[in-house]
This record gives C-alpha cells, structure tokens and sequence, in this order.
C-alpha cells in the first residue's frame, strides 16, 4: 500500500500544456477518482504517476521515495486500462499468472495465488477458458486479476469501465469497489462521468484544462464548489447559476436578487460587478408566497422526484421536487433557495467567494 | 403526423427470435420509447416501421396505410441515428435543405428557405447556417440531423439513440428540447433508448421489451408505479428496485415469492434491523448499501445522513409490489 504525493507537476507536449502544476496527496487505500471532461489532463497526470510520461517538472512521490523520472517497471504499480489489452492467445489462467512467472516465481506458489485472485473474482470456473469467447465484464475481471496478482503498491485504471454498456457498467463499478474494500490497496481511477466519481470515489480531483479545479470529499466538493466548473460538472442536474450584478460585502448575508432578498451563508469575501448565486435544483422550492418568482417550463417525471425547469428574469433554473407535486408548465410561482446551501461565484473569474459555510472545504481544497 | 400500428409483429434473424408477435400502436402525436437492454429487440422495431428490415409474420401500418412492400422511402418517414451522419463536404444549410432538394420533392427555393429557416430557429442553429458540417461541436451536429429530419415534415419521426453519444449536460438541454419541439409540432415519435431518464423524461407513452416481447406499455408512471412484472419494475428507477424472498417480511401474501422495494417503499425507523454495508454520497442524494439477513439491499437517505459503515437501521416496506415465482406481480 501507498501514499502518493504530486507536486507541481507539470507536463508540455512540444508546445502544448497539458497538465499545469497540479499539486495533491493520495493517501493509504484510498480510491482516488481523477475526474474531468475530455482534454483536461487527467489520463496524462495518471500517466505520470505510472511512469508512462515524464513529468516537464514537478515531484512524484509513491511512499515518500521520488519516483518522477523512474520508469514505470520500477514503481511497483498495476495499469489497468479501458481496453483491456490481454494476451488473446492465452487462457484466463494464464493471462493471470503471467506477471508472476516473468517475475519468476516458482510454480507452485503461482497456482496458489492464481487460484486465490481467481476465487476473489469469481472466475474459478472460467481459469481454462480462451479469452476470446468471453464477455466483456469477464475480460475486464481478468485484466483485474492480472493487476492485483502481483500485489503492486497501487493500482492505477484508466476509464476501465468505458467499453461496458450502462447496466453492466453500474454492477462492475459496485463489484470494483467491493473489491477495493476487501483488499484496501491504494487506487487511482480516471473517469469523465461524475456519477461514477460520486459513486466509488473516497476523495476527488475535478480537472480542466489541465488545473486541479478541487481536491476533496465528494459531498463537500457537490455542496461547496470552488468554482463554477465544478459546479456545472458535478451534479445531473447541475447547480443553477442565477447571473446578476451587484456588490456584496465582507459580512453580507442577503443578495438582491430582482427585487427579491435571497439569505445566503455570511460571506468572508466582497466583490462588485458580475456576480453568480449557485443553487443545488434539490434546494430550490416551490413556494406561491416566496418573491422571487419564475415561471414553468417543463417537467420531467424522475419515478421519486421530478425536475422542474423554470424561467427567471436571471435565467433558466431547475428545481428537483417530489413527483407528487402537481405542477404545469405556463404556472407562475414563487422559489425558495435553501439559505444555507447557496454559493456565491465571481462571475468573470468562476471562483467562489468565501462564506462562513465553505470556509472549510475551500481552504482545504 | 399519423398513427403507426404493429399488429403481431415477428421477425428472427436465422435460430434468433428478434421480435416474438409485437402487437403495439403509437398513437398520433405520441412520443414513444422502446426500452430494454441490448438485444430486447428495440431496433429491430424501428426498422420493421421504418422498412429497412421487413417482418417474418404481422403487418406494420402508418397513418391507416398498410405498409407490407413499402421500400423506406415511400414509407414517409424519417430517421435520426446516434452516428449524425451528416454530409461532411456540405455546410449546415445544405444539409438541412438535402432531403426538400430531392428532384421528386420539387420544391420552390423560397419555400425551401422558409422551412430551413424555421427548423433553424427552433433548433437554435440560424447562427450556424454557413458553417461546415464538420465545424460543429457534436451537440450542433446532432441538432443539425434532427434539423435534416424535422424539414421533411414526415408522417412519423424514428430515432435511434440520438442523444446516446452527446454529454451528460448537453444530452439533458436536448431531452428538454426535443420534448418541446415533438409537443409543439405534435410530432408521431418512435424513439429508442437504453437511457431510462430520456424514458421517464420525455415518453408520452413506454414499450418494455424484453428478448423480443413487449411485456408492458403505458405511461411512465404507470410503469413505474403499476409494473407488471419485475422485469418491467427493473427497467425503471435509480437505484434499481431491490427484489428480495417475499418471507423475509411479514405480511407477504399467499402466492407472493417476491417482495418488491423501491427506494420509496422502504420505511427507515422501525421494523427489521439491517446492517450498513457501505454509504455512497451522490450530492442530492445518499445511497444506503444494507444487508438484510444475506440480502442485499439498497434505498436512499437524507443527503447529509451520518449513517456510516457499521451502523444499524431499521427499515420496514410500506406498499411494496408482491411477484410471483415467475416474476409476475400479484395484485
């Protein structure tokens, strides 16, 4: 097991920056989600970690030992990637115990620790089969088990999950994860969807455009965003921007909106000019007697809730409420944002302004 | 727009059943969604309307007109597919005036620039008319063949997963969009998804499919809240129902193998003990992962729950579904 420490790494292809000076720590056992859209660097900073790609400057540190120029086959690290690259030409069983043999345990021994991953996994039954007559979610267990075989410090995965179809992808994701409880080995996950960074992940790192945008506990990160882009990447729905202009002081707890006196966590900071309330759609509620008023778009029947998209004088805002609300698209009503939940972006920079209700997570992340 | 009526509809593709007697009717102005995982048969229903495959046995009928012989495009219908495939060497204009340029069509160049003009507008892409095809983000291309589909102005809209290979935000203003723009028209549409919440979201009416038999249709809240079947219970809601041996509750009647639990229908407070297996934060939700006696179950709490691994709860079911051996629900 392994603590994993990045500092200021940072990576240029030719004259393209992939990754700027991205600093965080991934402790003991921790399963570490990188999570990100396309293009914002986190396969490269997963990369790095393993050794793949050279770091342009900045540290890696896997256990205390700086590891940033060593090559992959020197930091004890397991790669399992979305296209499982296993050897076709092998049975289950032997994909498995490659690692081992090259490594060159003695035979014995490799049975014996074949036939553990293998009950682990649940493929005992499968160890004589061809690879290629196998199903996906099969193919993806044995390339886990060709990671976890050689009990690496860290496993790192890069989108392993991306080739299997919705249904599968969310019992494979469960099963990793049980997996990973089980075992306890420190794991590095790549991923662009952020409900399967919500789902399996202890901590998160939310990038773009090759900036760590935050770096924390995925609850503190949903509730409070450092910035605007966290705020719309994580979440479906995602947070509600309300965009006005305004100046707000150190101490204010209230915010004009359109005639309508929004309560909102005490801030910590000030600012004038463009200004963005973020609201959650489950804090937003449907109150004929609230002032600030908009007006029904559409509604989509979720089974339990229903997510109702209203039109404001600041923009569109969707509001998640019980399926048993009657509610018609045309209605006019009045919406409460939930006070203690709102956030206050800086609407040119994205940054969120302090408040004594992110305080917390913001100077951690 | 038109009816669109499958009557005992069967097709297999050499020893596999693909469609097994579909008997179903899209009713005018209706938005429907086949649903089922892979393999159910839901493309295959597109294409027996659409007439790129034909039926082994049942007749397919649009608009009253029976539709056996029919090639495609005599059929009056029109496809949007996952892949855009656009013209790639046309700009978005001349895509979206492709199909009214058809030398059968003959139709007026003002008539042709009104009707691209308007589905432009609707779709929000008269910025974008003189872009190349290939210029576009893949949210502007996927609008751009919606765009292509709605200027024929077809008796019935089909499309296969359009929305299945755009991102998560932007597959959502879509969903809310394409709603819209079927409601306004008062568009006929078949549509195919494995996405339950375009399902839920957007269908006037869902077809359940399952290894080629349609086992329920109806709204979605009547498939969620009246399924007849576990099966058809599974296909809707996140998380899944959970299904459990009826006689781990009391009350369960006669017949019952099965008791049903959807999030909703688990009572935290009172009852049975269960063990906290794992708590899974989400944002606007928590999942709670319980073992009750060897099951497995999972149901929702409070999104700041200070429920953690180890702990106790105690759950009982409130009007849970009842099915049989066979998975059937008992009412």
């Amino acid at each position: 097991m392994a603590q994993i420490r990045v500092e200021n790494v940072r990576k240029d292809f030719g004259s393209f920056n992939a990754v700027k000076s991205s600093s965080f720590t991934i402790e003991h056992g921790e399963f570490f989600m990188l999570l990100g859209p396309s293009g914002c660097g986190k396969t490269t900073t997963l990369r790095m970690m393993a050794g793949l790609e050279l770091p342009t400057s900045g540290e890696i540190y896997i256990d205390g030992e700086e590891v940033g120029q060593k090559p992959a086959s020197q930091r004890d690290i397991a790669f399992v990637f979305q296209m499982f690259a296993l050897y076709p030409h092998m049975n289950v069983g032997k994909n498995i115990s490659y690692p081992l043999l090259s490594q060159g345990m003695p035979k014995v021994q490799v049975r014996k620790k074949v036939a553990e991953i293998a009950e682990i996994l649940g493929i005992t039954d499968i160890l004589d089969r061809p690879i290629g007559g196998l199903s996906g979610g099969d193919r993806q267990r044995v390339a886990l088990g060709r990671a976890i075989v050689r009990d690496p410090k860290a496993f790192f995965m890069d989108e392993p999950l991306g080739a299997l179809d919705a249904e599968f992808r969310e019992h494979m994701s469960e099963e990793l994860r049980a997996l990973h409880d089980r075992m306890g080995a420190t794991t590095v996950y790549v991923t662009h969807d952020q409900l399967e960074a919500m789902q399996m992940g202890d901590k998160i790192v939310v990038m773009n455009h090759g900036v760590v945008e935050q770096f924390g506990v995925p609850q503190d990160i949903y509730d409070w965003p450092a910035t605007k882009f966290v705020a719309q990447f994580i979440g479906s729905p995602c947070m509600n921007f309300l965009d006005f202009n305004g100046t707000v002081g150190k101490g204010t707890e209230t915010v004009h909106l359109g005639g309508a006196s929004i309560a909102m966590p005490r801030l910590l900071d000030g600012e004038s000019g463009a200004l963005t309330l973020g609201v959650r759609p489950e804090h937003v509620h449907l109150n004929d007697a609230a002032a600030y008023r908009g007006e029904v778009v559409a509604t989509e029947y979720l089974g339990t809730t229903q997510i109702v998209t209203l039109k404001t004088q600041h923009g569109q805002i969707k509001a998640r409420i019980p399926s048993h609300v009657n509610v018609r698209a045309g209605e006019r009503t009045g919406l409460d944002l939930d006070a203690r939940t709102l956030t206050l972006f800086n609407a040119s920079t994205g940054d969120a302004l302090r408040s004594e209700a992110n305080l917390e997570v913001l100077n951690h992340g | 727009m038109a009816e669109v009526i499958l009557n005992n509809v069967s097709k297999r593709f050499g020893s596999d059943t693909a469609l097994d007697g579909v008997s179903m009717t899209v009713p005018d102005g209706g938005f429907v969604v086949l649903l089922g995982p892979t393999g159910a048969g839901k493309t295959t229903t597109l294409r027996m309307v659409s007439g790129l495959d034909v039926p082994d046995a049942g007749e397919v009928s649009i608009g009253g007109r029976a539709m056996a012989g029919l090639t495609p495009a005599q059929r009056d219908v029109a496809m949007v597919f996952q892949q855009y495939s656009l013209y790639p060497h046309l700009t978005v204009r001349e895509n979206l005036e492709f199909p009214l340029k058809s030398p059968i069509l003959r139709t007026p160049k003002a008539e042709i620039d009104r009707m691209v003009g308007e589905v432009a507008e609707v779709l929000q892409i008269s910025h974008k008319l003189d872009n190349k095809a290939t210029a576009l983000s893949g949210g502007e291309m996927q609008r751009v063949s919606i765009g292509r589909a709605l200027v024929r102005n077809p008796s019935v809209y089909l499309m296969d997963e359009p929305l299945s290979s755009l991102d998560a935000k932007l597959r959502s203003d879509l969903r809310i969009e394409l709603k819209n723009i079927q409601a306004n028209l008062g568009a006929t549409l078949l549509y195919v998804t494995h996405d339950q919440i375009e399902a839920m979201t957007m269908a006037t009416h869902v077809g359940v499919l399952d290894k080629g038999r349609l086992v329920q249709f109806g709204s979605p809240r009547e498939i969620y809240e009246n399924p007849v079947s576990i099966y058809a219970a599974s296909r809707l809601g996140q998380p899944r129902i959970n299904v459990l041996p009826a006689d781990v509750f009391a009350g369960a009647p006669q017949r019952a193998a099965f008791i049903g639990l959807r999030p909703e229908q688990i009572l935290q407070g009172d009852g049975q003990e269960c063990f906290v297996e794992r708590v899974e934060h989400l944002g606007d939700q928590t999942r709670l992962h319980l073992k009750f006696r060897a099951h497995d179950l999972i149901t929702v709490t409070d999104a700041h729950t200070t429920l953690a691994h180890g702990d106790v709860v105690k759950i009982q079911p409130a009007n849970p579904f009842y099915f049989d051996a066979t998975g059937a629900r008992l009412v």
